[in-house]
């Protein structure tokens, strides 16, 4: 085994490690060694292609597929440099009031996470798009919503030169979006951290990392790791976590700590989600143009929140309830197609968590609350009508049976679409807003970390993503994650005198 | 490398993939090998158990199918084997359920994970965004 050390080591680059790593380089300038490991790997600008089964298979974790352990939900993480932040739609959202206020974490002030989000917002080039630059798609939603009697908000974006592919969820192929491998983490490389890609934390002995870097396979997208390929032991001063809402509980889970953790892995929730889609007698603008322009955001009353979104041929057929010619018409009619997503506002009960198998694999556990499964069916509904208000002559809803709407039904949808159809296993369902296993609070009693990411009882070691979230955010996570991540950066850098006074190199095994 | 998972129940899977989409009856042997190629790549990621309850519930569609009408799956016509794939996909218990909703995705994977499926469909996404399209 290899023995390496460094002062503060970095597990994970997305938003929350990209933002750590960025906001250490004043560390790192002091001398202080800083190091970053990332599982997945760094992929030059000519190898996003924007082909579905190639991109999914190189940025996601288990092709996007990652299936929870009861089998009836997909959860799609990114894995490569920049973390989920590379495949994301980039829709910059600042954390509701009443949100934070729910948590209850002792220390966490919503106004300090607003000032933080938009110190981001403005790194990121977070703004609304030009009218001229929506697509049908889009439009047809703010029109639909406008016709219902909601109001439709338009999206702010972290990007930069966008040329609408629509392909963001298989990693912008103009570089246009402005995850953290295009801005924090390059920053941080500039400024002295060190980044090694295809390097997987096996997991913790104290402050020693044990860590196994990959050999890039054949013909694999990315280069190659910066380090040879091995066994490493690294030691370390410090050890900021942001591996994710699952990667992070389940790297803590089999690791060998010096205290006890009750509520690790405990309170996973995902924002689960349906694709909906409507069909058009006409030809519309769909898969061209950012995909996503317009929310709706319906938490507070009813539990939900729709977004507009388009995906690509194999994750739309996934997402259609059913099989056969009914669900190949509708495939057939995909440049008529316009797509809803539909996020069900999620929040951490007993028995939704991580966990990890005997050979140490993360296992992510989730059952569907009646609360849920109400909230998807309202959602339903709400885009149904929104589909048809904006001239969709059927309408798709996996809560249906069957699921087709034609639109002289469109007066039914109460009764056609209703809980009794939500048949786990049968209804798709999947989700890309990981949060919890490592949250907030007091205590080791009803949390992981405290309120800037510190682990109880290990003041060495610090989480950094969205796994510090105690319950749903219930909008899209990422700029709340870099707020979060920018805080504990902050306290790593004002304790680090204390922190690093013994330099690992010398601290005895 | 480990032998393709799908070659022991290679009849049945063939006639489930034309049911779960009627256009795969029409594919010609390379892209029919393409598909499959999809669908074997994607398994040989998976675990070894996920493997076996894959092959599993062929056989099982196989069997539900002698059980209904006294005939192979692949013997069937198209709206009793889309009945049987009906029962699995309605079935009470949900590890049938999900059982089927996982083949299905596999199947949806290896045909529409084609470019000319893409292509068939009308999906035109280019990375050249709206200059593509002027």
């Amino acid at each position: 085994m290899i023995e390496r050390a460094c002062d503060v080591l970095i597990v994970g680059s997305g938003a929350g490690g990209g933002t750590v790593a960025q906001a250490l380089v004043p560390l790192a300038r002091d001398g202080r060694r800083v190091l970053l490991l990332e599982q997945g790997a760094r992929l030059d600008e000519h190898e996003f292609t924007g082909r579905e089964a190639e991109m999914a298979g190189a940025l996601y974790e288990d092709g996007g597929g990652f299936l929870t352990a009861e089998g009836t939900m997909t959860l799609a993480f990114g894995r490569a440099y920049g973390g989920s932040t590379v495949v994301y739609t980039g829709t910059s959202l600042l954390a509701p009031e009443r949100v934070l206020r729910r948590w209850k974490v002792p220390g966490l002030d919503h106004a300090d996470v607003v000032r933080r989000s938009r110190r981001y917002m403005q790194e990121n080039n977070v703004h609304l798009l030009d009218p001229e630059e929506l697509n049908d798609n889009n439009r047809l939603f703010a029109r639909g919503c406008a016709a219902v009697g909601y109001r439709a908000e338009p999206f702010p974006l972290n990007v930069k030169g966008c040329r609408g592919s629509s392909l963001c969820n298989l990693g912008c192929p103009g570089g246009a979006k402005q995850g953290t491998h295009r801005v924090q983490l390059p920053r941080a490389e500039a400024g002295g951290v060190e980044v090694v890609t295809r390097a997987e934390v096996l997991r913790l002995e104290g402050r020693d990392a044990l860590v196994r870097v990959a050999r890039r396979p054949d013909g694999a997208r990315g280069r190659a790791s910066e380090w040879a390929p091995g066994e490493y032991r690294i030691r370390a001063g410090a050890i900021v976590l942001a591996a994710g809402a699952v990667g992070t509980p389940a790297l803590l889970l089999r690791s060998r700590l010096p205290a006890s953790l009750p509520r690790l892995g405990e309170g996973f929730t995902c924002h689960p989600a349906h694709i909906l889609v409507g069909e058009h007698a006409q030809p519309i603008t769909n898969d061209v143009g950012h995909p996503k322009s317009y929310f709706l955001d319906r938490a507070q009353e009813e539990g939900y929140v729709l977004e507009t979104c388009m995906y690509f041929p194999f994750t739309t057929a996934k997402n259609l309830a059913g099989f056969g010619e009914d669900h190949s018409r509708l495939m057939r009619a995909f440049p008529r197609l316009q797509m809803i997503l539909v996020l069900a506002c999620d929040h951490a009960v007993p028995g939704n968590r991580v966990s990890i198998d005997s050979r140490g694999r993360p296992v992510v556990h989730y059952r569907f609350t009646e609360e849920v499964i109400a909230s998807l069916v309202r959602a339903t509904r709400a885009s149904a009508r929104i589909f048809f208000a904006a001239g969709a002559r059927r309408v798709h809803a996996p809560s249906a049976d069957p699921p087709l709407i034609e639109a002289r039904d469109a007066g039914r949808l109460d009764e056609l679409v209703d809980v009794r159809h939500f048949k786990t296993g049968k209804v798709p369902v999947s989700a890309a807003h990981l949060m919890g296993g490592c949250g907030m609070g007091r205590t080791a009693a009803d949390s992981v970390t405290d309120a800037w990411g510190r682990v109880h009882g290990m003041p060495w070691l610090r989480v950094a993503d969205a796994s510090l979230f105690p319950d749903s955010l219930e909008i899209n996570p990422y700029l709340t994650v870099m707020a979060l991540a920018d805080r504990v950066a902050e306290k790593l850098r004002e304790e680090a005198r204390e922190l690093l006074a013994v330099r690992p190199c010398a601290r005895p095994a | 490398m480990s032998a393709p998972v799908m070659d022991p129940v290679a009849v049945t899977f063939r006639a489930v993939a034309e049911t779960v989409v009627p256009e795969a009856a029409g594919l010609p042997a390379k892209e029919w090998e393409a598909l499959r190629a999809i669908v074997e790549g994607a398994l040989a990621e998976r675990s070894a158990k996920l493997r076996r309850q894959v092959r599993l519930l062929v056989r099982m569609i196989d069997l539900a199918s002698y059980v209904r009408y006294g005939r192979a799956f692949a013997a069937l016509d198209p709206s009793r084997r889309t009945a049987v794939a009906s029962s699995f996909q309605d079935a009470p218990l949900l590890l049938l359920r999900r059982g089927f909703w996982g083949l299905r995705t596999l199947v949806f994977m290896g045909y529409y994970g084609r470019p000319e499926a893409a292509a068939a469909i009308g999906y035109r996404a280019d990375v050249r965004g709206w200059e593509a399209r002027r």
